[in-house]
C-alpha cells in the first residue's frame, strides 16, 4: 500500500452507501460475525444505558463519559484488531473494553469501585485495564495515551514481534501537542501503530472546526507523511475495514497511520452534562442516524435477521446487563484494612519481575 | 581500587547493563551521534548500535512517554533528559502517567523506567537552564527519587535504578560529573532509600544530597582540621523513599541539624527533613534545625549575581558557626 499522504481516502461528509454496506453483507460476509457485531453493539448501549442509570443512582462515582451513538465505531475499530494487538483509549472507553473482551461484570464492577472491577477498583469509569486482554488502559489527561502507545508500539517493533497498537482518542486531542510528538515519532521510527481518531464533532463543547485549523481530521496525518482515512462512524463494516487496513499496514510494513471515524455522542460529555451547547436540531438528526436501528435494519433487508431475532437479541443483552450490575453490587469494595497495611504494595511494583503484556 | 570520575560511573554502568540485559536501551536527546551533551553516552552507539541507543527528536512529553509505554510492555528504557529544566514538558508523562500506571490499574503493569537528568547551576546558565527541581518529583508516590554525590554512589544506585521495576527520576549534577573518587567493585549496588554517613563527627550533622553533600563532606572535613569542630555529614542519597531511621540515628547523636541543599528553600528537601526530624527527634533537639537553600530568584547570568544566589560552602559554615555548641564555634 502507497502510504504517501496524497493517498488519504475521504468519505465526504463521512457519509456511507447504504447499497454498498447491504452488497457487503449479502457477498462477502459470515452471518455469525455480523450479528456477533449486532450483540456488540447493543450490549454496549444498553450497558452504556445501565452505567447513567446507575451514576443517578450514584452507585457510581466521579466522571462518566457514555459511548452512546458511537457503538458502530467502538464495535468496527475493536473488530478491526488481533485478539493479540494492544489497545490504549481515552477516558470514554467502557464500550472499548468490552469489545475486547473484559466482560461486562468487570467494567461494571470498576465503575462501582469494587475489587472484581477489571483495575480492582483503583481506576474508575475512566480507567479501564486488562493485562491479559491487552487492554492497555483509559487515560483521562487529553492526549496522555498517546505516547504511552507510541512506546508500546515501540516495544512490539524492537523485540521484533507481530502486534500492533491501536490508540484511541477524540478529536479534540488532535490540536495537542501530544498527538503531534506521537505522530512523529511513530512516523521517524516506523512504529506499528493506528492512530484511530473519534470524532464526534465535539471537544466537550467546543465544535471541531472551532478548535481545530484543520476540521477533517484525517489530513493533519500528511504532516507526517502517513496514509490516513476517514470513515463513517456510524458504519461498523467501514470502521472495521478501515482499521483492519490500518493494522495490516502497521503489521506488514511496520507503517503507521490514522484513521477517523465521524461519528455522533447521542448525549453530553459526561453523565453530568446538560448538553445545551448543540443545537436540538442537530442532536435529533444525530440520534435519528442511530447506528444500530440502522445496521439492524440492513441484516432484516438482508434476510440475516427478523422480528423474533431482534428481540431475542434485546432480551440476551438486557440479562447480561442485569447480570453485570447483579455482579458489580454482590461484589465486595476493596479491605481499607489491607489497603492500609500495604500503601507500598498498592504505589510500588516489587522487586522480583512481574508479569508483563508481552 | 583506582579512581574513576562521576562521568565515567555512569557511562560505565550504562555499558555494564546494556551488556547484561537485552531489554535495556538508551534513549533521549543527542546521546548516540553527539554522543551526549555531557559525554556520558560517548561511544555507545558505536558499540550498541541504533537499536538500543536511541537518538530523539526534541520532544521531551513524546520521548519519556514513549519510554513509559515501552516499560508497559517489559522493556527498560533509560532516558536521558539534556537537563532537568527540559523535563518541564515531560511533567505529564511523568507524574499522570509513569507515576501512575501501576497503582491507577490495580498492580497489573510495573513500570520499569530510569530518567537520568543532571541539575544544577553555577555554570552562569541563567535562569531556566540552572534549576533544581527534584522536589517536584520526591513529592510524588509512585516515583522514586535519588541524588548521588559520589562516582561509586552514582554507579551503584543507577545500576539499582536499572534493576527496579518502578519509574526512577535518577539526578545528577552538571559539577559533579568531573569529580573524581573511589572507583567501586564490579557489580557494585546501592540499595534505594538508604542514606549514608559520610563521615561521623559529634558536635552536629549535616544533611544534604547530590552536588551539596560533596561539598558537605569538604567543609566538615576542613572545620574539623581548622576548628576543632566534630561534623557528622548524611548524605541521604535517596530523597524518595527517604531514609529517616539513618539521618535520625545521627542527629539523636549530635543534637543539632542542618540541612543543606541547592534548590529554593521553601516547600524544599530540606523543609520535608526539618519537619521529620521535629516530628520523630524533637526532645533530641537541642537547637532549632537550620535550612541552607539558594536564594528565591530565578538565577541570574552575571557571575557576581550568580554567586550571590547560588549557595555553598561560605553559607554552610556561616551556618555551622550559629548552630555548633558554644564552646566549639570557630572565628568567622
Amino acid at each position: 500500500m502507497d502510504t504517501k499522504s496524497n493517498q488519504q481516502t475521504d468519505v465526504p461528509g463521512g457519509a456511507s452507501a447504504p447499497e454498498k454496506i447491504r452488497a457487503h453483507i449479502i457477498e462477502r460476509e459470515d452471518r455469525e460475525k455480523l450479528l456477533s457485531y449486532y450483540h456488540q453493539m447493543l450490549l454496549i448501549r444498553r450497558f452504556e444505558e445501565k452505567a447513567g442509570e446507575m451514576y443517578t443512582k450514584a452507585k457510581i462515582g466521579g466522571y462518566c463519559h457514555l459511548n452512546l451513538g458511537e457503538e458502530a465505531t467502538v464495535v468496527g475499530f475493536c473488530a478491526g484488531l488481533e485478539p493479540d494487538d494492544y489497545v490504549y483509549t481515552n477516558y470514554r472507553e467502557h464500550g472499548y473494553a468490552i469489545g475486547r473482551g473484559i466482560t461486562p461484570g468487570a467494567v461494571m464492577a470498576e465503575l462501582f469501585g469494587k475489587e472484581t472491577g477489571c483495575s480492582l477498583g483503583r481506576g474508575g469509569s475512566m480507567h479501564l485495564f486488562d493485562i491479559h486482554r491487552r487492554f492497555m488502559g483509559g487515560y483521562a489527561i487529553v492526549g496522555g495515551q498517546l505516547p504511552l502507545a507510541t512506546g508500546a508500539a515501540f516495544a512490539i517493533a524492537y523485540r521484533k514481534s507481530h502486534e500492533v497498537v491501536a490508540c484511541q482518542m477524540g478529536e479534540g486531542t488532535t490540536n495537542n501537542g501530544a498527538f503531534h510528538e506521537s505522530l512523529n515519532l511513530a512516523k521517524i521510527y516506523q512504529l506499528p501503530i493506528v492512530y484511530f481518531v473519534v470524532n464526534n464533532l465535539y471537544g466537550m463543547g467546543l465544535r471541531v472546526e472551532k478548535g481545530s485549523a484543520v476540521s477533517e481530521i484525517y489530513r493533519k496525518a500528511c504532516a507526517y507523511d502517513m496514509a490516513s482515512w476517514r470513515v463513517d462512524g456510524n458504519d461498523v463494516l467501514a470502521v472495521r475495514d478501515a482499521v483492519r487496513n490500518a493494522a495490516r499496514l502497521a503489521r506488514e510494513q511496520h507503517e503507521p497511520s490514522l484513521v477517523e471515524a465521524v461519528s455522533f455522542r447521542f448525549r453530553g460529555h459526561s453523565v453530568v452534562d446538560p448538553d445545551r451547547y448543540r443545537d436540538k436540531e442537530e442532536v435529533q438528526q444525530g440520534r435519528a442516524a442511530d447506528p444500530i436501528i440502522t445496521f439492524a435494519g440492513h441484516l432484516m433487508e438482508a434476510g440475516l435477521l427478523d422480528e423474533n431475532g431482534v428481540r431475542e437479541m434485546e432480551e440476551r443483552v438486557q440479562r447480561e446487563v442485569d447480570e453485570a450490575v447483579t455482579f458489580a453490587d454482590d461484589s465486595p469494595f476493596p479491605s481499607v484494612e489491607a489497603f492500609m497495611q500495604g500503601l507500598q504494595e498498592y504505589v510500588y511494583a516489587p522487586e522480583a519481575a512481574a508479569e508483563k503484556g508481552a | 581500587m583506582g579512581e574513576i570520575t562521576y562521568r565515567q560511573a555512569l557511562h560505565d554502568c550504562l555499558r555494564e547493563e546494556l551488556v547484561r540485559d537485552d531489554n535495556v536501551f538508551l534513549l533521549g536527546e543527542e546521546i548516540g551521534n553527539f554522543e551526549g551533551s555531557y559525554k556520558i553516552t560517548a561511544g555507545l552507539l558505536k558499540d550498541f548500535g541504533p537499536k538500543r541507543v536511541v537518538d530523539t527528536p526534541i520532544v521531551e512529553n513524546g520521548f519519556v512517554g514513549m519510554a513509559t509505554g515501552a516499560a508497559m510492555l517489559g522493556l527498560r528504557p533509560i532516558v536521558e533528559i539534556m537537563t532537568i529544566n527540559f523535563i518541564v514538558p515531560a511533567m505529564d508523562q511523568i507524574v499522570n502517567h509513569a507515576a501512575k500506571i501501576y497503582a491507577m490499574f490495580g498492580g497489573q503493569c510495573p513500570i520499569p523506567l530510569v530518567i537520568r537528568t543532571p541539575g544544577g547551576g553555577g555554570q552562569q546558565l541563567a535562569a531556566t537552564h540552572s534549576q533544581n527541581l527534584e522536589v517536584w518529583f520526591a513529592h510524588v508516590p509512585g516515583l522514586k527519587v535519588v541524588a548521588p554525590s559520589t562516582p561509586a554512589d552514582a554507579k551503584g544506585l543507577l545500576r539499582t535504578s536499572v534493576r527496579d521495576n518502578n519509574p526512577v527520576i535518577f539526578l545528577e549534577n552538571l559539577a559533579l560529573y568531573n569529580v573524581k573518587g573511589e572507583e567501586p567493585p564490579a557489580d557494585y549496588l546501592v540499595p534505594l532509600g538508604q542514606a549514608k554517613v559520610t563521615k561521623e563527627g559529634a558536635d552536629l550533622t549535616v544533611i544534604s544530597y547530590s552536588r551539596m553533600a560533596a561539598v558537605a563532606l569538604n567543609v566538615a572535613r576542613r572545620l574539623e582540621q581548622e576548628n576543632n569542630l566534630s561534623i557528622e555529614v548524611v548524605d541521604v542519597r535517596s530523597l524518595r523513599p527517604l531514609d529517616h531511621a539513618t539521618i535520625l540515628a545521627s542527629v539523636k547523636k549530635t543534637n543539632r541539624a542542618i540541612v543543606f541543599e541547592e534548590d529554593w528553600r521553601s516547600y524544599g528537601i530540606g523543609a520535608e527533613i526539618a519537619a521529620t526530624l521535629q516530628e520523630e527527634a524533637f526532645d533530641d533537639l537541642d537547637a532549632p534545625i537550620k535550612r541552607v537553600a539558594s536564594l528565591e530568584v530565578p538565577l541570574p547570568y552575571s557571575k557576581p549575581l550568580e554567586l550571590a544566589t547560588l549557595t555553598g560552602s561560605k553559607q554552610l559554615i556561616e551556618a555551622i558557626n550559629e548552630l555548633a555548641p558554644r564552646r566549639r564555634r570557630g572565628k568567622q
